[in-house]
């Protein structure tokens, strides 16, 4: 599988100057290390100050590690390759209204195309293009004000996805949303996955984000914890709590549930899978 | 009374001089602006009264909308007419009753300069109702182009006024929902001596501007993130096109200030 992005043994502490006195554990970032591959999608999750915001500011390069390496593409990120980096992914924050720059749906979705000087007719197209793949077509001239968070979400998706990017990077970009937002914005992600060979990296506390992903990295302390499948990762049931993550709700159900003495067979991730088995369960017997 | 303001408004729509390039209609109003100041007579003064409602009806803009939303305006001229009547002291006296004189030229003097208020807050009025503020500036940046070469920002500028624009709907909205915070703990805006009001206001601004730091903040990352390096290579995604009748309006001002000059003393 190709590497898309990874870190190696990297540390990073927000007080340099503080560093050398006080003990490993305030570094925001202590020997992380872990892989990304093309084409898959890898959720980031930990409690506040794990270093998860750490991980996507030194991924993006707007800060450097103190020590360790971070790479993209293949190539160690710096400060020379910064921008050609940069036009090669896409990222979406956590405030919808703080990352929309342009006056209208369609002036934002081109600020990245007019920032790397494509012309004029080129960005019309893709504009075009990727206001269509996250179905905001009809918002084209639509001001911010005017637009729900989950819409200006999925236009700032739009943003990343007009510079045909290799990476998406969602830090934490549900977490403002209403519930229905964030099913907006998941679908989206879930449809270009299909559609394009999009890698997505995504820093949230969502379960159901979570649950999606193909794999999970768990971050407590600035050290990488643990990293699998959902399936894996959440067989460590109380371990995962000892860091202060709550388990899905199926999951935790059927964890109840077994403690009463049900003799559930599976592993529930989602709820679906829990009521199959419930209403099936006298069946199974 | 802040809604009926229209001042610096931008009422959408189709008439030819909506669809004109903000170029065009800037570079006129600048220069009409210069203009107005060559009229000196009653002739000069009609033509420019009339080319202002010719303006006016190209536009589409209902007269009563327009009187309507200047009152705030109307009133200072007419007071400024007052003024005049009353204290200019010069020619013949036409009107005289118990101690108010009128003199023919102030009575001159004050209409002409009320007529040249009236136009030009008009004709500005025409430039902003008909003119998104976005493609103001844009059309601003296009015509400051030649200053760049004195050092003047004018991309940084023109990119500060839209982010500005963009972001005041936000702010009024968060401007709105402090309020109601501070109104549900127990502030009071609405009474008090004017210190005190004053004294109310503050626990109002310090969140917003706090706010307003942190929106900068994440905004300027979010930018340089998306690669952000300032105006140079930078291409455009607003185009603006230039028409026969952007170039029908420069020739129209040519024609206008000629027949001011033959028509004023």
């Amino acid at each position: 599988m190709k590497e898309i992005a990874s870190m190696h043994h990297v540390e990073f502490s927000y007080d340099m100057e503080e560093e050398e006195s006080s003990p490993m554990s305030t570094k925001a970032l202590n020997n992380a290390s872990f892989t990304l591959y093309e084409g898959e999608w890898l959720a980031v999750v930990g409690h506040n100050g794990s270093g998860k915001s750490t991980l996507a500011k030194l991924l993006i390069g707007l800060m450097f590690p103190s020590s360790g390496e971070v790479h993209l593409f293949s190539e160690r990120l710096s400060e020379e390759n910064l921008w050609e980096t940069r036009s090669r992914m896409g990222i979406v924050f956590q405030n919808p209204d703080n990352q929309f720059v342009g006056s209208t749906v369609q002036d934002d979705v081109a600020f990245a195309l007019e920032n790397n000087g494509v012309p004029y007719d080129m960005m019309v197209k893709r504009v075009q293009e990727a206001l269509e793949q996250v179905k905001m077509k009809d918002y084209i001239n639509h001001e911010p004000h005017h637009l729900s968070g989950g819409q200006k979400q999925r236009v700032a998706i739009a943003g990343a996805l007009a510079m045909h990017p290799e990476l998406l990077i969602l830090d934490e970009a549900t977490s403002m949303l209403d519930p229905q937002g964030r099913e907006e914005v998941i679908e989206i992600v879930k449809k270009l996955r299909s559609e394009i060979n999009l890698t997505v990296l995504s820093i949230t506390h969502d379960l159901e984000e979570v649950l999606l992903a193909d794999r999970i990295l768990v971050m407590n302390e600035g050290q990488v914890l643990m990293v699998g499948t959902p399936q894996e990762i959440f067989q460590q049931g109380t371990e995962l709590e000892k860091v202060g993550l709550d388990l899905p709700f199926a999951l935790r159900v059927s964890e109840l549930l077994r403690a009463t003495g049900v003799e559930l067979q599976g592993n529930h991730m989602t709820e679906e899978e829990l009521v199959n088995e419930l209403w099936t369960f006298h069946f199974s017997k | 009374m802040l809604e009926k303001m229209i001042i610096g408004r931008f009422i959408p729509g189709t008439s030819i001089v909506h669809r004109m390039d903000p170029r065009s209609k800037l570079l006129f109003v600048f220069l009409f602006v210069v203009a107005v100041f060559l009229a000196n007579n009653v002739v000069s003064y009609a033509i420019l009264l009339g080319f202002t409602a010719f303006a006016i009806a190209l536009a589409r803009i209902r007269p009563y909308f327009l009187i309507n939303g200047l009152k705030p305006v109307i009133f200072l001229i007419i007071f400024t007419l007052l003024l005049h009547i009353f204290f200019t002291r010069e020619g013949p006296v036409i009107f005289e009753w118990k101690f108010i004189k009128i003199y023919e030229e102030g009575l001159r003097m004050g209409i002409f300069i009320s007529i040249r208020f009236l136009v030009l807050v008009l004709i500005t009025t025409v430039l902003t109702l008909t003119t998104s503020p976005i493609s103001i500036t844009d059309g601003l940046e296009t015509l400051l182009n030649p200053f760049k070469k004195l050092k003047l920002p004018v991309h940084e500028l023109a990119l500060m006024m839209s982010i500005s624009l963009r972001f005041i709907p936000t702010l009024m909205d968060e401007t709105d929902k402090i309020l109601k915070a501070q109104l549900a703990r127990g502030s009071d805006l609405s009474t008090g001596s004017i210190k005190e009001r004053v004294q109310a206001v503050i626990p109002l601004l310090v969140p917003l501007f706090v706010s307003a730091f942190k929106r900068a903040e994440d905004l300027a990352i979010a930018m340089e993130v998306r690669g952000y390096r300032g105006g140079e290579g930078r291409t455009r995604f607003r185009q603006l096109s230039w028409h026969m009748r952007d170039t029908a309006v420069l020739i129209t001002f040519v024609l206008l200030v000629g027949v001011l000059l033959w028509v004023r003393k």
